[in-house]
Order: C-alpha cells, then sequence, then structure tokens
C-alpha cells in the first residue's frame, strides 16, 4: 500500500462522494433548472476526482505512469465539454416552455426576450407589409 | 483585433493537435511520434481555418502565466461551488432562491465569452442560460441582487480580471 494509492483512493471517494451528492439533488430540487445546477456542477468535480484518482491509483497499484497523461486529458476535455452541455440542455428546456419554479424571484430573460421579439417583428413588418396575419394563439 | 497570418495559425493548430496527441499516447516512442507529427500536420491543414483566429499570439508568456495562475484558482472556485451545493441538498428546509438575472460583460472576444460561460457555469450557483452581444443570462440559485450591476459584480467580475488578460 503505497502513499500514491492512498491519494488515488481518496480522490476516488471523494468522486463517489459528489456523485451522490448529484443523484440527490435531482431527486430533492424543485425544479428543471434548479436539478441543472446541481447536477452539472457535482457530476463534473465527481467525475474529475474519479478519472484523476484512478490516474494517481494506477501508480501505486500497477506501477505504471502512462495512466496519468490519458487520464488527464480526458479529464480536461469533461470539464471542456461539460458545461456546454448542460447550457445547450437548459436553454432548450427554456425555449420550449418548461416553466420556473414558483418560488423564482425574477426573469429578466423573459424581459430582453419580449423586447426583442417586439423589435425583429416591427422589423419584418416594415420588410413585408403585405405579409399574412400571424396564427399563433 | 484582425486574423494572424495563415502560417502562423496553422503551425499554432498543429502544436496544440501534437501536444494532445502526445497525453493520449503517454510515449516518447519515436514511431509514434513520427505517426503524431504526420497526423497533425494533415489534420492541422483541414481544420486551422476553424480552430483559431489569433495563431501564435496565443502563446505570449503573459498569457500562458496568466492562465496557469487561472487554473487553481478555478479549481478552488469548482470546490467552493461544490460545497455549496452540497449544504443546499442536505439542508432539510432546501434554502434557494432562484431566478433569471441579467449581466454584463467587458469581453469581447468570442473564445473568451466562451470561457467565461463556462466558468459562470461550473462556479456557485450559478448557470449560464443564454448569451446575447455582452449580455449574459444567468439562472442563480440564490438571487441576492435583482439588478443588472450588481449581479455583474458579484458574479462576472471575479473571472473577468483574469480573462480579459488572457483572451483579450
Amino acid at each position: 500500500m503505497s502513499v500514491a494509492s492512498i491519494i488515488g483512493q481518496a480522490l476516488v471517494l471523494f468522486g463517489t462522494f459528489f456523485y451522490v451528492l448529484s443523484s440527490l439533488g435531482l431527486i430533492r430540487m424543485p425544479d428543471v433548472y434548479n436539478r441543472m445546477q446541481t447536477a452539472t456542477k457535482s457530476a463534473t468535480l465527481g467525475s474529475l476526482g474519479v478519472i484523476i484518482g484512478t490516474g494517481i491509483w494506477a501508480i501505486g497499484e500497477v506501477g505504471s505512469y502512462s495512466w496519468i497523461p490519458k487520464t488527464l486529458i480526458i479529464a480536461v476535455f469533461l470539464l471542456l465539454t461539460n458545461p456546454i452541455a448542460a447550457h445547450a440542455l437548459i436553454r432548450a428546456a427554456y425555449k420550449s416552455g418548461v416553466p420556473l419554479w414558483e418560488g423564482s424571484v425574477v426573469d429578466k430573460y423573459k424581459e430582453a426576450n419580449y423586447s426583442l421579439e417586439q423589435v425583429e417583428e416591427i422589423g419584418e413588418s416594415l420588410e413585408e407589409p403585405s405579409q399574412e396575419v400571424e396564427t399563433n394563439e | 483585433m484582425g486574423e494572424a497570418s495563415k502560417i502562423s495559425r496553422y503551425i499554432y493548430t498543429v502544436l496544440i493537435l501534437f501536444i494532445i496527441w502526445l497525453f493520449l499516447t503517454s510515449s516518447l516512442d519515436p514511431q509514434e511520434l513520427t505517426i503524431g507529427a504526420i497526423f497533425s500536420l494533415m489534420v492541422g491543414a483541414l481544420t486551422y481555418e476553424v480552430f483559431t483566429e489569433r495563431g501564435l499570439e496565443n502563446l505570449n508568456p503573459k498569457r500562458v502565466l496568466y492562465f496557469i495562475a487561472y487554473i487553481p484558482y478555478f479549481l478552488w472556485a469548482m470546490i467552493m461551488a461544490n460545497l455549496d451545493v452540497a449544504y443546499r441538498v442536505l439542508h432539510p428546509k432546501r434554502p434557494i432562491n432562484p431566478g433569471i438575472v441579467e449581466c454584463r460583460t467587458v469581453l469581447t472576444n468570442n473564445v473568451g465569452k466562451l470561457a467565461l460561460a463556462n466558468s459562470i457555469t461550473l462556479t456557485p450557483g450559478t448557470i449560464t442560460l443564454d448569451v446575447k452581444g455582452d449580455r449574459y443570462f444567468i439562472h442563480w440559485i440564490d438571487v441576492k441582487d435583482k439588478s443588472v450591476e450588481g449581479a455583474s459584480e458579484n458574479i462576472t467580475k471575479p473571472f473577468e480580471k483574469f480573462l480579459k488578460v488572457i483572451f483579450e
């Protein structure tokens, strides 16, 4: 049992603890947006801990240093892509009309969208005045 | 800020691809290095136009130093974010106060904006919902300040001092 395997095991334990928190957050949070908050953050840090922990564990257990660079680059890719996926999901949820939790205090995005849509509609009507009336409710 | 010359963009792309190859194979065997260099040159020729706008200027020592200083700062913010999430999930009363706020940023570069959005998503209680020009719409789990200035002060300011040097 070397120092490297102890550090690796501690990191993997740390990562799994945040995995558990992440899934617990999915159950306890009230709406999509808050669930995304907990799921993204905890799952990303949990994955970092587990992946890099595996690399360090391999030094002590197998005696091979070639795991570390691979695990590092996987961790970097994960760190770069995970927030983008979360952003795409939460934006798609908003665009398809998922409501915010009733306890939410403020929604600036709705106000901004409303003013932007108005500007676009005015622009369209100026460009094509003989366009047919929109039929959505 | 104009685009760098094609040569410098190409060299930068090949460098980055070759470093990724080194990490993925994690061996310094000459055969591996040769194949890696050939493939980096080929992929670089195909993709350098979409990969970078500034080329070798990205490797300015000041930028690299600030980037290295940014890594521990960011990791620390991430760990604090997760402890914050842990507190909110485990607390029996579920102390959340969510809302969508608007922030302004001083960054103009697209890559810088992406880095700021990613940093916001991974740090305490905030997740980026949309970016329009210099306006960020952020879902904040615990709204302390509804105004644009106050939210920017709390959310984007701490990262901008690093990202401004790295990407502008």
